[in-house]
């Protein structure tokens, strides 16, 4: 599904991402993890276009999308929630989906978007707060909104950039059930996260970035087990 | 009668210069082109009515799309600069326009008057509504004509999608992209409405006035586009009428003050930026106002 080929971030003589190789496949949850300043959210943003890499390719579904600009991802397939919660807040909920929403018309609303929006709403537990504006909605609708607006622009590949950060348990809990759903209906999901137990619960692969090096790939359990990765989170065995 | 007429005409040019602002400004530019856009309008309708011979309708609307055109021509390298630094760039735009009319020396014999563009002198003889016989009440009825059309566009398009995702540029330019919003076709657009009401609005000074000079159009005119829009508001198309009339009565109706309208003028200002740092109209009053007009309406909104 979205193949990245040796791919290179360099912030003047910070290597903050240095020729990584991943492969996601077709409605997969791939875990990528790693502490932080590993070069995680620099990876999201170069394979979205927020900025061109420095070297190496982007291909989505066998598309060359190598420095394409935001939207133009988007409408490829691929969405992104930022890791920093990034709404519009002086629009309303429900507008904050329309915008995203890749409606037909630019004037009138149709019934075909309208009722998509709704379930996209009831999906992510927001429809009662449909009318509010974005920016006064609580820490953990907020998140959900994140969401649900990029749900709104239908992408097939979606890039989860610590959707859990600042979560209690039992939203996490929610979270959780909500990925699940999304790979049901055929979504391929890339789940950015520090929250180990989320991760290792959900993903059927997991990436390991350290100092923008992929230092282990694999199942849950190969990963928890890998020397380098214990090195990298917990430093070295005396 | 015939001043409250005039007072009305003047308003209805501030009200149009002011939308002009509020649409660039919906998308998070702060744009000083307008002034260059409002002279771009008046000086070409001017030319159309008094040199070509063309009817007052075309020639307005002629000054409308010349204005857009140059505010599609301003939009794509306007792109590359955010900030301050559009507020430089899109100046500059103003004062080169400015400088071409300071210059332009393009005039025509009718009789023994000599009208057209007489560089340092000023375009003359923008005469239309005196020839043809227009009464005060039939110029305020034909510039308003123009700022309801505008104002009804705008407010369609602010309950529209295309508004939201103006506003939403506005926002957070990333998260815009990020959900699939062009970036340029947005800015582009907003600016060209934006060029198109200006020139709109110059043109109709220029028949008002009859008389048009590059002085007229300097940043002071700029200043007081943007500020129309943002004393205003942007929370609805209404918020540059409260800004025009706002700034309609403190300098119209302080002049009984004498030097000191200068110093309550800023004073006012600086209480307006404090009090409503969003505008008079901005988008939390839109929703309570809203909220009480809705049927069975009253239920109050938290927040805001």
């Amino acid at each position: 599904m979205l193949a990245i080929e040796g791919l290179s971030k360099h912030f003047g003589g910070v290597q903050a991402v240095h020729r990584v190789d991943l492969q996601v496949r077709g409605n997969e949850i791939l875990g990528l993890i790693g502490p932080n300043g590993s070069g995680k959210s620099t990876i999201v943003n170069v394979v979205t276009g927020v900025f061109p890499p420095t070297e190496g390719r982007v291909r989505l579904r066998d598309r060359d999308i190598t420095g394409w600009q935001p939207h133009r991802v988007l409408a490829a397939g691929m969405g992104r929630t930022f890791q920093s919660i990034r709404l519009f807040g002086g629009l309303t909920v429900w507008q904050n989906l329309w915008v995203a929403q890749k409606a037909k018309s630019w004037l009138a609303v149709d019934r075909a978007s309208m009722k998509k929006i709704e379930a996209t709403l009831e999906f992510c537990r927001l429809r009662d707060k449909k009318d509010e504006l974005a920016r006064n909605l609580g820490f953990g609708e907020q998140r959900r909104l994140e969401l649900a607006r990029v749900l709104a622009a239908e992408p097939d590949l979606l890039l989860l950039d610590e959707p859990a950060a600042g979560m209690n348990a039992a939203e996490i809990e929610d979270l959780r059930d909500r990925i699940l759903a999304l790979k049901q209906r055929g979504k391929t999901v890339v789940l950015i996260e520090h929250h180990m137990e989320l991760v290792m619960g959900i993903a059927e692969r997991v990436a390991v970035l350290n100092f923008g090096v992929k230092i282990a790939e694999g199942p849950p359990a190969a990963v928890q087990d890998d020397e380098r990765v214990r090195e990298a989170y917990l430093g070295h065995r005396r | 009668m015939e001043f409250y007429l005039s007072l009305l005409t003047l308003f209805g040019f501030r009200i149009l210069l002011g939308l002009s602002a509020y649409v660039v400004i919906l998308t998070g530019q702060i744009s000083l082109a307008q002034a260059g856009f409002y002279a771009l309008g008046a000086y070409t309708a001017g030319a159309a009515s008094s040199m070509w011979g063309w009817p007052i309708f075309p020639a307005i609307l002629l000054g409308g799309l010349v204005g857009g055109l140059f505010g599609l021509l301003v939009g794509f390298p306007a792109l590359r600069v955010r900030g301050l630094f559009l507020v430089i760039a899109t100046l500059a735009f103003t004062e080169i326009v400015r400088m071409v009319f300071l210059n332009l020396k393009y005039t025509i014999r009718v009789g023994d008057r000599t009208i057209g563009p007489a560089a340092a002198e000023g375009f003359r003889g923008i005469t239309y509504y005196f020839q043809n016989g227009w009464s005060s009440l039939q110029i305020v009825a034909f510039t308003w004509f123009f700022v309801l059309v505008v104002l009804l566009a705008f407010w369609l398009m602010d309950r529209s999608r295309a508004g939201a995702v103006l506003r939403a540029v506005g926002e957070d330019e990333l998260a815009a992209s990020s959900v699939g919003i062009n970036l340029t076709a947005a800015k582009v657009a907003a600016m060209t409405a934006g060029g198109f009401v200006a020139g709109l609005a110059g043109a109709l000074y220029a028949h008002y006035a009859t008389y048009v000079s590059q002085e007229d159009f300097g940043v002071l005119l700029a200043t007081f586009a943007i500020a129309y829009a943002l004393i205003g508001g942007t929370g609805s198309v209404l918020g540059p009428i409260a800004g025009v009339l706002f700034f309609s009565l403190l300098i119209d109706g302080l002049r009984f003050l004498g030097d000191w309208r200068n110093l309550l003028f800023g004073v006012l200002i600086v209480a307006m930026m404090n009090l409503r740092p969003h505008g008079i109209i901005d988008v939390g009053l839109v929703r309570r106002v809203a909220s009480l007009l809705r049927p069975g309406g009253r239920k109050a909104y938290a927040g805001d």
